[in-house]
Order: C-alpha cells, then sequence, then structure tokens
C-alpha cells in the first residue's frame, strides 16, 4: 500500500485530484436541485478539465515559458563582421533549450476555456434569474411540479 | 518543496469545492466559490502557467463571483440543499 502511494499517487497527484473534483462537479450536476448549486458545480468541472490540460504542460526543473533578454541569435546577426566575438556572445549566451521551459500550448488553450467558461456561467446565471421571476423559486422540482400542474401561465 | 505545495493546494481545493456545495447559504457559496478560484490560482502560478493564473484571478475569481453574488442578490439566499 505504501509502496503503491509512492509509486502511483504522490507522482501523479495533480491527475488524482484532477478526477476526484471532476467527479464533485458532475455529483453536484446531477444531485443538487438548486439551481446556483448546479451552476457552481458546472464551474468546478470546468476548472477540473483546466487542471488537467495544464498538468499536461508541466515538466521537472522547468520554468515559466518566458525567453530570457539575452537569447543567442540576438548579437550574432549585428556583429557579423567580428566573427571571434560573435563566438563569444554564442558561449556566453548559449541557446535556450526547450526542456527548461514549461509547454505553453496547453496554457494557450486553457486560456480561452477560462473565459468561454464564464461566459457560459453568466448566461446561465441569467436564464435562472427569468426563471425565478417566473416561478418564484429556483429549486429545480418546485419548478417542475409547477410545469406538470399547468398553473404557470398565469 | 515545491510538490509539498502542490499537494496542500490540491487538498484545500477539494476540501472547498465540498464545502461550497454542502453549505446551504447560497452567499456563502459564492465566496468559499471565490475561495477555490484564487487556490486554483495559486496552483496555477505554482505549475509555470503565469497567464492562466492572471486570468483565472481577474475573470475566473473575480467576475464569476460578481456574477454570483449579483444573481443571489436577485433572487432567494437560502438553498434546500
Amino acid at each position: 500500500m505504501r509502496e503503491f502511494i509512492e509509486n502511483f499517487v504522490q507522482p501523479h497527484f495533480n491527475y488524482w485530484a484532477y478526477v476526484i473534483i471532476m467527479m464533485i462537479g458532475l455529483w453536484a450536476l446531477i444531485a443538487k436541485r438548486n439551481l446556483i448549486k448546479k451552476l457552481i458545480g458546472m464551474s468546478i468541472f470546468q476548472t477540473a478539465i483546466i487542471l488537467f490540460y495544464v498538468s499536461l504542460g508541466v515538466k521537472d526543473g522547468a520554468t515559466i515559458p518566458i525567453a530570457p533578454h539575452h537569447v543567442a541569435g540576438d548579437h550574432a546577426d549585428a556583429h557579423d563582421s567580428e566573427h571571434a566575438e560573435s563566438h563569444d556572445d554564442h558561449k556566453a549566451h548559449p541557446k535556450p533549450v526547450a526542456d527548461d521551459y514549461s509547454n505553453p500550448l496547453p496554457h494557450v488553450l486553457m486560456l480561452t476555456a477560462i473565459v468561454v467558461g464564464v461566459a457560459t456561467l453568466g448566461v446561465a446565471l441569467a436564464v435562472s434569474q427569468s426563471l425565478f421571476k417566473d416561478f418564484g423559486t429556483l429549486e429545480e422540482d418546485e419548478i417542475l411540479e409547477q410545469i406538470k400542474s399547468g398553473d404557470y401561465y398565469d | 518543496m515545491i510538490e509539498h505545495f502542490n499537494i496542500i493546494i490540491l487538498v484545500l481545493m477539494i476540501i472547498t469545492a465540498i464545502i461550497s456545495l454542502q453549505v446551504k447559504d447560497l452567499l456563502s457559496a459564492s465566496m468559499i466559490f471565490g475561495i477555490y478560484s484564487f487556490l486554483i490560482c495559486l496552483l496555477w502560478a505554482e505549475m509555470g502557467a503565469v497567464d492562466v493564473a492572471f486570468t483565472e484571478a481577474a475573470v475566473g475569481a473575480g467576475v464569476s463571483a460578481v456574477f454570483l453574488i449579483a444573481t443571489v442578490y436577485n433572487t432567494k439566499r437560502r438553498s434546500s440543499d
């Protein structure tokens, strides 16, 4: 059991937490009766998916994906005539290696997902406010009861 | 060291997610959801995704919490579950 935790759970704890948080959100979407609670559950579900994608871009010992100011190639063209000096520049500022930076592609994709998530949350909250105006309640079972009994056309 | 930080934040996130879904007062639920968003923002800054982190802090924690509080203000504050 201890070996299982040390080898399997601890190094991949992001993925375990992703599954747990995603299932918490799904449970709220299915089991909660209040519409606002359902929407909070939907947001938690979305953040779980974003957590999965950002975890894919993480590397061991990597830093944030911003290139340093003096990268190789900047000075090489400027000092093309002075071969000796440009060679020294290469030694002083080695070319950036991709392994030193975390992968920025999932970050950029998930940036869009966050904004879309807030837009869907705003529209859903507006719809639930309009439902509250019509039915006087935000509980799903009471709304369904009123629709079944047919007295919502007042 | 940074791995322990990671695990602490993830455990706190699971706890705040469950609390915000279980509490009966919807205003408290919105505020605890804001705490959840700031925790996930910390997690992304720690994982090296700084652009996602500040978008989440501005849009996820700020605007979502304001939307939820405005809806609770316009409707009922108590929830049955």
